[in-house]
């Protein structure tokens, strides 16, 4: 056994660059792959994150229409609702267009209750709920813009005219690794105030309502039950879990996902390629050798394990080693992302993939060249010059 | 200086089946990629670039980027409406059109899931201020009712917008009497109806944008600069065609870098398969290289042979990439242009410069390959190169 693992590890150091060069193909292409899956993965980012104890209310129509802030009483009554919110999207530009980050008008007092993985130090929080012109902002967005507390922030409306100012009071964390910390919260009362003074008609209403309840397997009931509530009215509601609410989000951009996905499997084809080519130059100069086994007396298998042993060390070698650069690597391109994709973790499935694909490209390289091996005549391979 | 012929490399290449396609199919990827990146960016600057006209101007209010955020009340829409640069058509009636943008949330056809689509509200003209667009199937709505007009890409797409089916929002029915065929534009993927029954339908009292055409399109920036000065308006005014390129701009760029930089990437490993299966073919063909050598042919000659050979394998790669890449213009994408919020459907679209350009990348690929085996070619010492085995 000793033995044969020597062959297979002397193979390999045989053809030093063709096989430095290869390991490395296939480390980019590890490196790609881990990458473009965690791009996915941020994308349904949202959906993982969503509490299965939360219900979204919004309007029948589409999320650009608003609901009246009058709802939210009759939503409260609704049997099983156990607490209600409400968020308006204000879609401000920060100094230019390219700094995205989301912005919400909340209902500050009532928020926090319906989401605990939002966590904020008591001081802070309090004054934030004392400032009406102050905001909350994920720890992530904070650092990306260099916020402290106290800092005035003008967020110019797109939605709603003019030019607005915040005062950050509070800088929040997530519970967890997947709460988004990229979002900015300001008080819907401001925006309501302000949007009275210069007889805006939108004033007094809301984008979605947050809906909690404390029995999860009663959210397809419980919604039901509201949008009954408003039947037939001016502003007909849609209410469904928050999960379907960002998934419903992400099937909007679905194509770009899977193009994204099918060109993660395109590069794991094209590293296939180069391998499968390495192996069958290996192959083919050592057909000689081959012969010469085989005509001591070694089997098929013996051979097989040679060829497949020497492809699978190199393949699986290389993923090892592209697998630990992609740690580091999704953390940079992570922080160069910034608050455009706000998790940007690399999950365990992609490393398992990862790693099954670089078996698989061992694997299947190794195929082709073990049928020519076998095929050529015991005799033909001897007087070959290679 | 004596010349080894192209045949030589271009045999050679031929002499190993099995590793030049392996290699050229890994360069073929890469091009794949590459390629439809290309084609996927064009297909959707060419689908907004179409959607304007050059003579036609699109007014919204100041400070808005699109037009589903943008509000205009009735007394400012009055005043633009009124201009003196309008186009009058022929039968006297004023080329404006005073609409009102919302989106509205339908599930596709097939697998039910939700997205946003434009309901535009138009006047009596809005029509005849888009030439591209054509009634295809059915008439077109009557002002002032509950009728809906959709186009092409709607009515296959999502439930409910077919022809004779009816779309309930509003507190109404909505009858779908049309289908319109809006070329490779935006409006495709949008639905029409009257302005002021649809602003009724919604509770709206403001317009979103107001279009007109100008009857010399030589005087818009005049006619700019006056309308963002005027007191009485907050508005912003930008060529049609301007304003459509704007809206992709960031869909397309977000497309174009994505897509380069895996490009750049993949085309790693294409370039590593290429320079391995170069230094195999000098490593193999070392005595041949120095009979070559002994028998008169310059170093430089050999250099050129062998870089050659691996432009050869480029090409050939880049050749079935771009096969490949060509059959995706049968393929068309419907994806959420997150600037507007909508549904937008845009298709692969290859051009000439696209087809030049993935093959110039091939080629480049395929010379990146193979100039360090080349060298190495170039390099052997004629004695050594002819007793090696």
């Amino acid at each position: 056994m000793f033995f044969f693992l020597k062959l297979i590890v002397r193979n390999v150091f045989r053809q030093k660059l063709r096989s430095a060069l290869t390991a490395f193909g296939i480390m980019v292409a590890l490196i790609a792959f881990g990458l473009l899956r965690t791009v996915v993965d941020a994308w349904y980012a949202g959906v993982d994150a969503a509490s299965a104890s939360r219900l979204i209310t919004r309007n029948a129509i589409s999320l650009n229409f608003s609901l009246p802030i009058s709802y939210e009483s009759k939503i409260r009554q609704v049997d099983g609702v156990t607490g209600v919110s409400s968020a308006n999207w204000f879609g401000g530009v920060y100094i230019s267009e390219k700094n995205f980050f989301p912005q919400f008008a909340i209902d500050a007092a009532s928020y926090f209750a319906l989401f605990p993985e939002i966590l904020i130090e008591p001081g802070e929080r309090k004054a934030f709920l004392h400032d009406r012109k102050g905001a909350l902002v994920g720890r992530k967005l904070a650092k990306a813009y260099g916020w402290n507390l106290g800092d005035v922030v003008p967020v110019r409306g797109t939605i709603y005219p003019g030019t607005w100012s915040f005062v950050i009071r509070g800088i929040y964390a997530g519970a967890r690794k997947n709460v988004d910390e990229s979002t900015f919260f300001f008080h819907w009362d401001y925006l309501n105030e302000k949007l009275k003074a210069i007889k805006d008609g939108r004033t007094d209403h809301v984008g979605i309502f947050f809906v909690g309840i404390n029995q999860p397997q009663r959210a397809a009931e419980i919604s039901g039950a509201i949008d009954r509530v408003f039947k037939n009215s001016l502003a007909e509601t849609l209410t469904e879990t928050e999960k379907a609410f960002q998934l419903g989000f992400v099937a909007m951009t679905e194509a770009i996902v899977v193009a994204i996905e099918i060109v993660s499997f395109v590069v794991i084809g094209i590293i296939m390629a180069v391998m499968a080519n390495t192996m069958a130059m290996s192959v083919r100069e050592r057909t000689r050798e081959f012969a010469t086994l085989r005509a001591l007396g070694f089997g098929p298998t013996y051979i097989a394990s040679l060829i497949f042993g020497e492809s699978l060390t190199i393949s699986l070698c290389a993923g090892i080693l592209g697998i630990s650069a992609t740690y580091p690597l999704v953390d940079y391109v992570g922080a160069k992302f910034g608050t455009l994709f706000p998790i940007f973790v690399l999950a365990r499935e992609t490393v398992e993939l990862a790693l099954a694909a670089a078996f698989l490209v061992g694997v299947v390289a190794a195929i082709f060249p073990f049928w020519r091996a076998l095929r050529e005549p015991v005799a033909d391979g001897l007087r070959s010059v290679g | 200086m004596l010349y080894i012929p192209y045949a030589y490399s271009w045999k050679n290449l031929w002499a190993r089946k099995l590793t030049t396609v392996l290699t050229a199919g890994g360069l073929a990827l890469v091009v794949f990629v590459f390629a439809t990146v290309l084609m996927l960016s064009e297909g959707l600057e060419k689908t907004l670039v179409d959607t304007g006209s050059a003579d036609n101007v699109m007014v919204i209010r100041r400070g808005s980027e699109t037009e589903v955020q943008s509000t205009l009340e009735r007394l400012q829409a009055g005043i633009i409406e009124t201009l003196p640069e309008i186009a009058t058509g022929m039968n006297a009636e004023r080329s404006v059109s005073k609409e009102t943008l919302v989106l509205m949330t339908l599930p596709k056809r097939g697998s039910d899931k939700p997205s946003n689509v434009t309901i535009r509200g138009l006047s009596a003209s809005g029509l005849s201020l888009r030439p591209q667009v054509r009634l295809v199937q059915g008439r077109m709505f009557r002002p002032g009712s509950s009728e809906i007009i959709a186009g092409n890409k709607i009515a296959q797409g999502f439930k409910g917008a077919g022809i004779g089916e009816t779309l309930r929002f509003g507190m109404r029915a909505w009858m779908v009497v049309g289908v319109f065929d809006a070329g490779n534009t935006a409006f495709g993927s949008e639905i029409w109806g009257d302005a002021d029954q649809l602003m009724q339908a919604f509770r709206r009292s403001a317009y979103s944008s107001v279009i007109f055409k100008l009857a010399d399109p030589s005087v818009f920036n005049a006619l700019k600069g006056r309308l963002e000065k005027d007191p009485r308006l907050t508005v912003e005014a930008k060529r049609e065609t301007v304003f459509y390129a704007e809206q992709s701009e960031q869909l397309a760029s977000f497309l174009r870098i994505l897509g380069l930089t895996l490009s750049v990437v993949f085309s790693i490993g294409a370039i590593i398969g290429a320079v391995i299966t170069m230094y195999g073919a000098v490593a193999s063909r070392t005595r041949e290289i120095g009979t070559l050598r002994a028998l008169g042919f310059r170093r430089v000659s050999i250099l050129g042979a062998f870089i050659l050979e691996s432009l050869f394998l480029g090409l050939i790669g880049g050749i079935i990439g771009v096969a490949m890449a060509s059959a995706m213009q049968f393929l068309s994408i419907s994806t959420m242009n997150w600037q507007t919020f909508s549904e937008l459907a845009f298709s692969f679209t290859l051009t000439p410069a696209i087809i030049l350009q993935s093959l110039a990348f091939a080629l480049l690929m395929g010379f990146l390959g193979g100039v360090l085996p080349a060298a190495r070619a170039a390099r052997l010492d004629i004695i050594e190169a002819l007793r090696s085995v």
